[in-house]
């Protein structure tokens, strides 16, 4: 741990104060606006106590519930495995693997939309039209920053050096990914796992123009028209999906490469 | 899978019914399950209304779009509707707008999530007969010629004309367009949707044209009456919604006069003295289209809609919605229309003007080119 | 690699085949995960760029494209886009770098650290629809700080809360966003200087100046640029609140598409849409370029 000087702790208190206002502000704007009882003055938590009755609120964060858990299980089958396979046997891939995750970056959701509506129009054929075939997008809209999480873990433990161990002591393949590997990146996973949780509960754009209700959208369309409870909900939801976040640890205990196999 | 096992049925009340039509005469109380419903072109086909309503009541399920429930009354005909008949009735997207509804009927088409019916402006309408299916409903000889299309592909459903709208208790009472330019209306202004993408936008600016000198071809002088209302700091780029005229964000609203007499009541709830004005000579008026969709995953339930929507009970809402349904004058005749709510409507002076199809396309490509400056977009 | 040289006949020659096939076989470990993206990524994303070019016949034709690169509309669009994404990269770039090395030097594991960070995620990622109605809380009609002003400044420009639906209005919101962004993509590299070298600086004489202007700066250059340039790409491709925010017009790229697709009297829009589309991929694209060219620079230093 560094020892702070006077003038850096000065310059640290000054950055923090100022950049903490600026986005504290809103935070406490809404707090305000969503509390606020008619013209005279006052408070009161009508229009959080309204939240539950939102017409077709509670559908739509079972909705959102349900798609942020199949992207979750899309990371954890498709996205995790695959990193862990290139890295360790497909060096040549890596570079590609890292393109195609980062894409999702490059080509927007809202250009992505544009081009979906004929495969949706397919896939619904198999699938129904239920809003969670959105779980397919939405996976791919998570990887930039679950491979970014994931990524981040297996370098900074060798997994080569670890999967070559395990191998040389008989280890199989799936056993060395299974107990070997994994238990190594897990904060990685799990953080990538939590970022995807907030994004999916937090995606607009393809649902709203694909014309879906999830929660955004229900969202959206209450702040047309009952301007109190539409920001009520959305504080109650960064509330949220900050508790989510903190609550997880997804940097605990770092293990220190080179500690031995022990 | 759920495909699979419509197509068979479908197929075996097809059958079916090819069987009992060829083995008994006229009236077939069985009306077979899909097929037969989606190119039946009025209730006759069902064998009378009571046939059209089992048939909606093996269906079980209506689903309707872009209906907000204080958009001409349509939350109290929703529930007429369902309170009718006993059939579940899914609302979806009640803020879309008519180019929505045809999205939604394209990205949805052969699922059972696609809308039954649509309810469209006239622009959108026009351009997309190809996805409606004829229908004529019980009253649809009644219907003038101008408000139908000859085989029942559309039927004009209600109109209105377009209005200026205003908090008496915020703004002071409007005389004539021009007031708006003066200093009592600053940031007061708002227009209900982009004159580029919403019909009711388009008409509003439309109207402003005609009130300045402009007339239904020439779409001109509505921008520049914006441009000037939006360099005197009046305009304000908001849509305006219940929440915003609650609030007092917009105490002036450029919107069909239906709407806005619709919120009156509510409004006035609130303590919002809301009145309508149409401005003297530039009256803009514009009817919506309603249409079965050819693709209807209930097709039984889209015809029973629509005869609810064209009989008394369904036309007197629109008409306390503050719209003017089509047969209003048919069934003000034969004393079934309400005729309070008749009464209530907002006075009009001058004769009414409709943009037709061609004369939208060319305000529409006056509009792209220019709004955007205009209002500094 | 273990060719042999000599060639042989019987079993090793099969060998050598299968041993060749079997070469590919890990490959097949990629396939669900290429399937997926291929399907519901890299096909709309095929789909987008070349329908652009067609037209409602099927045929090819430039018209779309050509709009769209030449009307004043669309430009300006772009414009305003580019700007907004250039001031609010900069602006997210420099707060969030400061407060990526004030939480730099703050203990690893503490609460306020884990507190900042989870923040930083909600508000990068999660924010959109909700920001959108967090500044329309703050300085929208009725809000706090425009009912503030108004209430004790009079007539100044913060009561007037028309701003707020303009570029200005929108490069203050997504500045809120962007700088959580900065910190997450940047923290780690502030993390990676080494507290050797700063030691090995002051030992040798030098002041914090000279540390930040041969040691500190250009090792994070890079990184710096790199994270710039992704905010920039954010910003620009960003939809959810400015889409929540303004109702009416469209200022920037993503909103022409959304009133492109939309539009009930402009009805040739689905294909206008694409030729938009076309013209953000080739944007992001150029700079996403730039990302990964600098992100290798930056990984020389990682090693």
């Amino acid at each position: 741990m560094k020892r702070l000087t006077g003038i850096t702790r000065i310059w640290r208190a000054v950055i923090l104060s100022i950049i903490g206002f600026y986005m504290l502000l809103p935070i406490v704007a809404m707090a305000d606006f969503s509390t606020r009882a008619g013209v005279d003055g006052g408070r009161t938590f009508d229009s959080w106590a309204a939240i539950p009755s939102a017409p077709g609120l509670l559908e739509s964060i079972a909705v959102s519930l349900q798609l942020a858990f199949l992207a979750v299980v899309g990371i954890l089958v498709l996205l995790v495995p695959t990193m862990i396979w290139v890295h360790l046997r497909l060096p040549l891939m890596r570079r590609p693997l890292e393109v195609l995750c980062l894409l999702p970056i490059a080509i927007p959701a809202i250009v992505i939309v544009v081009g979906i509506a004929p495969i949706y129009r397919w896939l619904s054929q198999f699938f129904g039209s239920s809003p969670l075939s959105l779980a397919f997008i939405y996976t791919i809209l998570t990887f930039p920053f679950a491979y970014r999480a994931v990524n981040t873990s297996l370098r900074s433990v060798d997994v080569n050096t670890l999967a070559e161990a395990a191998r040389t002591l008989g280890a199989s393949w799936p056993r060395t990914i299974a107990e070997v590997i994994i238990p190594n990146i897990r904060n990685g996973i799990l953080g990538a796992c939590v970022i995807s949780i907030a994004l999916v509960l937090g995606e607009f754009t393809i649902s709203s123009l694909l014309n879906y209700e999830t929660m955004q959208v229900v969202i959206n369309l209450l702040g047309k028209r009952e301007g109190q409870i539409s920001v009520a909900v959305s504080l109650a939801a960064l509330i949220f999906a900050f508790v989510l976040l903190v609550a997880i640890p997804t940097s605990g205990k770092k293990q220190e490469v080179g500690q031995g196999v022990d | 899978m759920k495909v699979q096992k419509r197509v068979v049925v479908a197929g075996v009340a097809a059958a079916t019914l090819m069987l009992a039509t060829a083995c008994s005469s006229t009236d077939s109380t069985d009306t077979g399950a899909g097929v037969d419903a989606a190119t039946a072109t009025s209730a006759a086909d069902f064998g009378g209304m009571e046939g059209l309503v089992t048939a909606c009541e093996a269906e079980g399920k209506l689903n309707v779009i872009a209906l907000p429930p204080d958009w001409a009354n349509y939350g109290v005909i929703i529930q007429g509707f369902i309170d009718k008949y006993g059939i579940e009735v899914d609302s979806q997207q009640p803020d879309a707008n008519s180019q929505d509804e045809i999205n939604a009927a394209v990205s949805n088409a052969g699922t059972d999530r696609a809308p039954d019916v649509f309810d469209l402006g006239q622009g959108v309408a026009l351009a997309n007969t190809d996805k409606f299916t004829p229908y004529m409903v019980e009253r649809f000889a009644d219907i003038p010629t101008a408000f139908k299309d000859a085989n029942g592909l559309w039927v004009n459903d209600y109109g209105g004309f377009m209005a200026i709208g205003y908090d008496a208790n915020k703004v002071p009472e409007i005389t004539s367009i021009g007031d708006l330019l003066g200093p009592d209306y600053k940031g007061a202004v708002a227009l209900n949707g982009d004159p580029t993408q919403a019909s009711a936008g388009w008409n509003g600016v439309m109207m402003a044209s005609i009130a300045n000198g402009g007339n239904v071809d020439d779409i001109a002088p509505g921008v520049e009456f914006f441009k000037n209302l939006n360099a005197a700091g009046n305009f304000l780029p908001v849509d305006p919604t219940p929440a915003t005229i609650e609030s007092g964000q917009t105490p002036v609203v450029f919107d069909w006069d239906y709407l806005q007499a619709g919120q009156v009541a509510g409004l006035a709830e609130k303590g919002i003295d809301w009145r309508i004005f149409v401005p003297e000579g530039a009256v803009v008026g514009g009817y919506y289209y309603q249409a079965v969709n050819a693709d209807a995953p209930n097709p039984a339930c889209a015809r029973l809609w629509q005869e609810y929507l064209y009989s008394p009970d369904g036309q007197n809402e629109w008409l306390r919605g503050g719209a003017r349904p089509v047969l209003a004058d048919v069934y003000s005749a034969e004393g079934t229309l309400d005729a309070e709510a008749f009464a209530k409507l907002p006075p009009v002076t001058g004769d009414p003007v409709v943009a037709n199809d061609q004369q939208v396309v060319v305000g529409t490509e006056y509009l792209v080119g220019n709004w955007a400056a205009a209002v500094g977009g | 690699m273990t060719q042999t040289h000599t060639v042989e006949t019987g079993p090793s020659e099969r060998g050598a085949g299968l041993r060749h096939i079997l070469r590919f076989l890990p490959y097949l470990g990629v396939l669900p995960f290429l399937l997926l993206v291929g399907v519901f990524f890299l096909w709309p994303t095929f789909i987008v760029v070349t329908q652009a070019f067609i037209d409602d016949q099927g045929s090819f034709t430039l018209e779309y494209v050509t709009t769209v690169a030449t009307s004043e509309v669309n430009l300006n669009a772009f414009r305003n886009s580019i700007q907004i994404s250039v001031v609010t990269s900069i602006l997210g770039g420099i707060f969030g770098g400061l407060l990526a090395w004030a939480l730099a030097n703050s203990r690893r594991h503490g609460m306020f650290r884990r507190a900042t960070m989870a923040a930083s995620g909600v508000f990068a990622q999660f924010g959109g629809v909700m920001l959108a109605f967090a500044f329309l809380a703050t300085f929208g009609f009725n809000g706090l700080v425009t009912l503030f002003f108004s209430e004790n400044f009079g007539d100044s420009f913060l009561s007037n809360p028309t701003w707020l639906y303009g570029i200005w209005g929108l490069c203050v919101v997504y500045t809120f966003f962007q700088i959580p962004l900065m910190l997450i993509v940047f923290l780690p590299a502030v993390e990676g200087l080494r507290g050797e070298w700063r030691e090995a600086n002051d030992s040798l004489g030098g002041s914090t100046w000279r540390y930040w202007r041969h040691v500190g700066g250009p090792v994070l250059l890079p990184s710096f640029m790199g994270a710039v340039l992704l905010l920039f790409a954010n910003a620009f491709s960003a939809y959810a609140t400015a889409a929540a925010l303004i109702s009416q017009g469209s200022p920037i790229v993503p909103l022409q598409i959304r009133g492109a697709l939309g539009s009930e009297v402009a009805l040739e829009g689905a294909a206008f849409g694409k030729a938009l589309a076309l013209g953000m991929v080739l944007v992001v694209g150029v700079v996403m370029i730039g990302y990964v060219l600098l992100q290798r620079r930056v990984s020389r230093w990682e090693q």
